[in-house]
């Protein structure tokens, strides 16, 4: 076991998209529990130094992880096809259609009534495409295919979070 | 092993012995001190058996202070130097309060934090709670007759970067060892958690007197982890107070003008909206410059006047449920913290918010006033090595997102909010010009796009960037994050190794050479002398150093080659013998030493310790 190990390795987890949420919770706080500086405040500067390393590095493959798209894009990477999102902004066709259709609705959307039922048609479409996203990682490793709807579906989270910002105005 | 038979230092403190650590709520209209006593929390109390110290400090003739009770009853004589509600003034300039014309103060916009200008000249909020800090410190040690090894202190969930540091400076200035800053709702749900052994997902609605603070918190077997936090630092009891103070006057047609009759109408206020708790109609009675003011109130009337409050805690509510991405339903209770959560009209609108799907618990058992300084103390025991089981864990979010400015005054987010710390992460940015030399780097906190809408924390720049064409350098911006919640930031040329880095401080708080300059100043009580304070500081950090590499040694020592365990030996040697003289320079460099020393050592512990932790639990899995 070495802070270098990658995030998959450092969680005892097999290296695939499928994951089970509970039990990477429950690595996390195991982990936590034997790195976290506060395990070792009478062992002096350096000791508290290290713990902080350690603890800011499963952090960061905690959060990897949770996350299904940082995930994807993780091992995407890994497997030699990276995201590079500023350099491949070329969408299918369709995908920008639907893309200016939600923008639409959101912009027309009066009440927070309207904005969370758009919200709740994003979530499901979103939920499909990761669910296809698991396909090409984990049954064809195709990562070239998986890069590219990763790139997609980063448009959509950050509609998401466009979405949730109108809530939160609408709600204050 | 020639190194265990190295004599013990004269005045070295027995490993065995207890560590007393307290825990403080540093809170807007009082603060506690709590302590772990024959295993059990509790709250101390002064000589006459009270244990709420209002945050109050009056500055008198001829250098004279004020803390607590009896300042608070020259409140609304001598209005203008008496500092009530300080918190709110943390790590602020003038133009972030709301409200200041309200209040009984002479407002100094001075660089860094805003003051208040008094008898004894401009006093900061940090001066101000360094007062009340050494009060509670006072009162501790007094309590056990001895020193205190540290304190957890408390701050609302929602406090930035600029009010943490200020509040740790706070700290530093009235003598007091930070074991850890941690956030007021996850010390409440500490207290609830311990007594009540619950497993699952609760939610802390915290009203304070100056602040609203709502966390979401996971409780599984001792580890408590914030899934989400959010709030409204400027929101709390002292503004229902002011509502009803501004629709006396209304009503009344009358007018409070002097410093005094503004600090005695917000005191009427609060006593009267406190006495509706309990009654349903009370009297407003207020003695002002043209005579008596009195007027009749019902809770009725109180409660529709808030309603716009309650609204906004129950906006924040939906935000942090919507953070966290659960249901109301998920939440199995909601701990409630803070003396204005005792208003009838708050209890029913969060149980009517949490209710619509049945089953949640609305816990109010633990005096909602004590229970974040007994949640505090709980994990100041265990930080101070005290617990038993040390099973207990905090893992706690930063509560606002951390980004710096890029062209044309947009942020660029690098740490989300409500993630959780410790974290580091790190960003590339380029030069915009070509042959472009330095950077200037602005690190701001908060959720908005525009720069000119968040708070900024620090500048700093980075200089003797090779020249290159745009876009060719390579910055890399890196943010860290530490349990405390405290940033700092530093910024790399990748291909030149130019450097640059702060500890986020400048633009707020107090630089360290203005803390030493209080210090000096002979503040906060602070009577002994400062060389002996250093000395007796290095010596008890050196004692420590020298335990806990001790007890590394004895437990791991077979990591070591014999080479590095001499090297070692000879570093706690001299760290020995120095710590038997007067030079704490000199202690202190070689504590130093020693700490770089065993960094190797350390490391190794680590990861043996962490790889016998994941090996047991390979062991369970198959």
């Amino acid at each position: 076991m070495n802070i270098d190990d990658d995030d998959f390795t450092l969680f005892g987890l097999a290296e695939r998209f499928a994951l089970d949420g509970a039990q990477l919770d429950q690595r996390w706080r195991e982990l936590q529990s034997s790195v976290h500086p506060d395990r070792f405040t009478a062992q002096g500067a350096a000791a508290q130094r290290i713990a902080m390393q350690w603890s800011v590095r499963v952090n960061q493959a905690y959060q990897r992880l949770k996350d299904p798209l940082k995930r994807a894009a993780y091992l995407c990477e890994r497997r030699g096809a990276p995201i590079d999102a500023e350099r491949n902004t070329a969408m299918p066709r369709e995908f920008l259609m639907q893309q200016m259709a939600w923008r639409e609705g959101l912009d027309e959307a009066g009440d927070s009534e309207a904005v969370r039922s758009l919200a709740d048609q994003v979530e499901q479409h979103e939920r499909s495409l990761l669910g296809r996203l698991q396909e090409l990682i984990d049954a064809r490793n195709d990562v070239a295919a998986a890069a590219a709807q990763v790139r997609a579906l980063m448009f959509v989270a950050r509609f998401r979070q466009d979405i949730e910002q109108r809530l939160d105005t609408l709600e204050q | 092993m020639a190194l265990l038979q190295i004599s013990e230092p004269g005045q070295a403190s027995d490993p065995h012995q207890r560590r007393i650590a307290v825990g403080i709520d540093l809170g807007t209209t009082h603060s506690l001190v709590a302590a772990v006593r024959h295993g059990v929390a509790e709250c101390l109390p002064d000589t006459q058996g009270r244990v709420l110290l209002p945050s109050v400090v009056r500055y008198m003739e001829s250098q004279r202070r004020q803390v607590g009770f009896d300042a608070r009853a020259h409140q609304a004589e001598d209005a203008a130097h008496t500092i009530a509600s300080a918190k709110r003034f943390m790590g602020r300039r003038l133009a972030d309060l709301k409200g200041a014309a309200h209040l009984p103060y002479e407002f100094v916009d001075q660089p860094g934090m805003v003051a208040v200008r008094t008898r004894q000249g401009p006093k900061t909020a940090v001066e101000v709670s360094a007062e009340i800090l050494a009060t509670l410190r006072q009162r501790a040690e007094d309590s056990f007759d001895d020193e205190l090894f540290g304190a957890v202190i408390t701050v609302p969930a929602y406090f930035d970067d600029a009010q943490r540091q200020a509040t740790k400076d706070a700290a530093q200035l009235a003598g007091l060892e930070v074991l850890r800053l941690i956030n007021e709702p996850t010390a409440a749900a500490v207290a609830y958690g311990l007594d009540h052994g619950s497993e699952g997902l609760y939610a802390v609605y915290d009203l304070g007197g100056g602040t609203f603070d709502v966390s979401l918190l996971r409780l599984t077997k001792g580890v408590f982890e914030v899934a989400a936090t959010g709030g409204d630092a400027a929101l709390g009891g002292d503004d229902f107070d002011h509502l009803l103070a501004a629709w006396a006057l209304q009503q009344s047609g009358r007018q409070a003008v002097s410093p005094q009759d503004k600090g005695a109408l917000q005191m009427a206020a609060r006593r009267t909206r406190e006495a509706l708790t309990d009654h349903a109609h009370a009297t407003l009675h207020c003695p002002l410059d043209g005579g008596d003011l009195r007027i009749d109130v019902s809770r009725e009337q109180l409660e529709t006047l808030t309603r716009p409050l309650l609204e906004r805690t129950l906006a924040a509510l939906r935000k942090v449920l919507r953070d966290a991405r659960v249901q109301r339903s998920d939440v199995l209770g909601v701990v409630m913290v803070g003396g204005a959560t005792r208003m009838p009209a708050v209890r029913r609108a969060v149980g009517e918010f949490f209710g619509e799907q049945g089953h949640v618990r609305v816990l109010t058992d633990v005096n909602p006033d004590e229970v974040v300084a007994l949640g505090a103390a709980i994990q100041a025991h265990a930080l101070a090595g005290n617990a038993k089981d040390g099973q207990l864990l905090l893992l706690d979010v930063i509560p606002l997102s951390l980004g710096i400015e890029t062209m044309g005054g947009l942020v660029e987010r690098i740490v989300e909010r409500n993630t959780t710390i410790p974290v580091a992460k790190a960003q590339e940015f380029t030069t915009y010009q070509d042959g472009q030399t330095a950077m200037a780097i602005h690190v701001v906190q908060g959720e908005r796009e525009l720069v000119a809408d968040c708070r900024s924390l620090a500048r700093f720049e980075l200089r003797g960037i090779p020249p290159m064409a745009a876009g060719v350098a390579r910055i890399r911006v890196s943010f860290q994050v530490d349990a405390d919640g405290l940033l700092s930031v530093s910024a790399l040329e990748t291909g030149s190794g130019v450097q640059a880095s702060v500890v986020v401080k400048p633009s707020y708080g107090l630089g360290d050479d203005q803390v030493a300059q209080m210090l000096r100043d002979g503040f906060a009580h602070a009577q002994d002398d400062m060389q002996l304070r250093a000395l007796r500081e290095a010596k008890v950090d050196a004692d420590r150093l020298l335990l806990a590499t001790q007890s590394a040694l004895d437990a791991d020592g077979e990591l070591l080659s014999d080479a590095d365990r001499r090297s070692i030996g000879a570093l706690m040697q001299q760290l020995r013998e120095l710590s038997a003289g007067q030079d704490h320079d000199a202690i202190n460099a070689a504590a130093e030493a020693l700490a770089t020393g065993t960094e190797e050592f350390a490391a190794a512990r680590m990861n043996r310790g962490i790889r016998q932790a994941l090996a047991g639990r390979s062991i369970e899995d198959v």
